[in-house]
């Protein structure tokens, strides 16, 4: 479903090149719930950011559901990052005007999705992460977890083949990542493919594989037992 | 994502920031404001002093000497000599001029006039022939001035509205009091109708009078001929201008000692002089609405910048290249719209206003209004557009890093 071929990243800043991820290779099936683990600096982020359509490799190529993820265009990118690629952030980025069913409804109008089906659509997943009674609360009502529980909300609302998660507990307290962690689990039991990036064991432990980075290179990619 | 719905979204983002919004629409505001009401002012100006002219009479041609390559707007009115009443009756009398029904001759000079209640400077005019008829004056009271007074060199005067009030105060009737023009006693006979303009400021003796014995003058500053249709206006003008050459031995129309005019050749310099003033008054203010423009500008390149976070988030979530150049455009344009609608309100209210103040009829002038509402939307996607394709250019993740 997923596949990264020798995926390289390279930086060049004033003349230093930088490489953050060299040779990166692996396979995602439908249905896994994977974990990123890696010190900082190790290129987590990076590909990450690759995985979602965010920024483009060097050299190597991503195929996502059959289709090279290349540099075509800015709205081709777009398109896969709203149609396939759920992605959660580690600060939520919620918008702060709007009330947590305007910001999962968000996805949905950049679609154009026809507007009667959007709210029904956005009920629905508030309501898996648990937060049907939070719709009309603006981002600064709700606590750490909950804003996170509707970015996730707002990741699932187009149905993406991939939900991917960027640190998603790491500027939470430890009991609200813990309902994070619960949510993800649940949506993997559903048939929810998961790719998670992260620090925190407890989460890592929940997965069924491990992908380790150092340096920039896959060291270690085991499934979890 | 519909233009409704990219609407809806600027309108909850600029009522976010409300001061901010308010501000930068100001120079908007102020800047098609000034020019709506300028506009308006200039167009009411205009109308008044074109219905003014068109009140003289339209089959009216003035005849004034000098030449008119002199220019009659600078060579001032008693400044040459060469006109005199003989010519007046000569025109009146010509079997070759067929073209005219009367004449009526001029000599005006400001002087002192005072009352027993009053004392105030005013044009004095003497004058003769049809003047009353050619020039649309009628009297309030009192009768008119005639040629028996002429010939006699009575001590007689008709008072414009606003000069019998400032010697004898409001509603009250002079005729039959007693005004001392330059020394000389006068008995006022009558009181002519507001026609508004400095008709209404004139006293007007028997032109003999104000010749002989008020200014000891022997020319005229105007003759008046009354053509007998508006049709016939050019023959007329031909005829006397011919017949006044022949008059003063001048053998070709360039030598000519003097000029006519008609109400045509005023109104259009009139025009021509409020058209100008109006453009130029009209420019400046179209300068300040260039300045809110960049004011538009500076405050977009603002947001941009606050909300790159917010910009990459949509991108990350699947906002396209188009959807955010049109939010941010929307923003800037919802701006100077609403800037634009209510400068045009303040305009219309401060024009309002002003042509009361100063008496010219009040006209809206919705040429002027659908100008300044293209106009502001014109600013805001002009001056929105390197803003909303600043942050359409932003790539996510850059976007997303920027704390």
């Amino acid at each position: 479903m997923l596949e990264a071929r020798n995926i390289s990243k390279i930086y060049e800043n004033g003349g230093v090149r930088t490489e953050a991820l060299s040779d990166i290779s692996f396979k995602v099936e439908k249905g896994e719930f994977i974990a990123i683990i890696g010190p900082s600096g190790s290129g987590k982020s990076t590909l990450m950011h690759i995985l979602g359509a965010l920024d483009l490799p060097t050299s190597g190529k991503y195929i996502l559901n059959g289709r090279n993820v290349e540099a075509t265009s800015d709205d081709v990118l777009a398109e896969i990052r709203n149609k396939e690629i759920g992605f959660i952030f580690q600060s939520f980025n919620l918008l702060p005007r709007m009330s947590a069913l305007k910001n999962v409804l968000l996805p949905m109008a950049y679609a154009g999705v026809p507007k009667n089906q959007r709210l029904a659509k956005a009920k629905e997943v508030l309501k898996v992460v648990g937060l049907e009674d939070k719709m009309e609360n603006a981002p600064n009502q709700l606590s750490g977890g909950q804003k996170q529980r509707v970015a996730i909300a707002r990741a699932l609302t187009m149905e993406p083949s991939i939900l991917l998660a960027d640190e998603p507990t790491g500027n939470l307290p430890s009991h609200q990542s813990d309902e994070i962690i619960d949510v993800f689990e649940g949506l993997n039991k559903k048939g929810h493919t998961i790719v998670i990036i992260t620090h925190n064991e407890s989460i890592a432990k929940k997965t069924k594989r491990i992908i380790t980075l150092v340096d920039g290179k896959i060291v270690s990619d085991e499934p979890n037992i | 994502m519909t233009l409704i719905e990219i609407f809806e979204e600027s309108i909850s983002v600029l009522r976010t920031n409300k001061m901010r919004t308010a501000l930068s629409t100001l120079g908007i505001i102020i800047g098609i404001g000034s020019v709506i009401t300028l506009m308006t002012l200039g167009q009411a100006s205009q109308q008044s002093v074109r219905s003014r002219i068109q009140s003289l009479g339209a089959n009216l041609l003035t005849v004034r000497p000098g030449s008119s390559q002199q220019g009659f707007l600078f060579g001032g009115q008693g400044s040459n000599t060469t006109l005199r009443y003989e010519d007046a009756l000569a025109i009146q009398n010509s079997q070759r001029v067929n073209t005219i029904d009367s004449v009526a001759a001029e000599y005006s000079s400001r002087t002192q006039i005072s009352s027993d209640k009053g004392n105030t400077n005013a044009s004095v005019a003497g004058i003769a022939g049809n003047y009353f008829e050619l020039r649309n004056i009628t009297l309030s009271v009192g009768s008119e001035i005639t040629e028996e007074h002429n010939q006699i060199t009575a001590k007689t005067a008709v008072l414009g509205p606003e000069i019998s009030t400032e010697l004898f105060g409001e509603g009250v009737n002079p005729v039959g009091e007693t005004i001392n023009i330059n020394g000389q006693a006068f008995s006022v006979i009558g009181v002519t109708k507001s026609k508004g303009g400095n008709l209404d400021d004139m006293i007007f003796v028997p032109l003999q009078t104000a010749q002989k014995i008020l200014f000891g003058v022997s020319h005229v500053s105007t003759v008046y001929v009354g053509a007998k249709s508006e049709d016939g206006m050019e023959a007329a003008r031909n005829q006397l201008g011919y017949l006044l050459l022949e008059r003063h031995r001048k053998t070709s129309p360039e030598e000519a000692d003097f000029s006519i005019f008609s109400q045509e050749d005023l109104l259009e310099t009139a025009s021509e002089v409020t058209a100008t003033f109006t453009a130029l008054l009209t420019g400046i203010a179209a300068i300040s609405l260039i300045v809110g423009g960049i004011g538009i500008m500076n405050i977009m390149l603002v947001t941009v910048t606050e909300r790159t976070t917010e910009i990459g988030l949509r991108k990350a979530l699947g906002a396209k290249r188009k959807t955010i150049i049109t939010q941010f455009l929307m923003e800037s344009v919802v701006l100077t719209i609403s800037g634009g609608i209510i400068g045009v309100s303040l305009g219309l209210i401060a024009s309002h206003f002003l042509t009361k103040r100063f008496s010219l009829p009040s006209i809206i002038s919705w040429e002027s209004v659908g100008l300044a509402v293209i106009v502001s939307s014109v600013i805001g996607i002009v001056f929105g557009l390197y803003p909303a394709y600043k942050a359409s250019k932003l790539q996510p993740i850059e976007a997303l890093r920027y704390e």
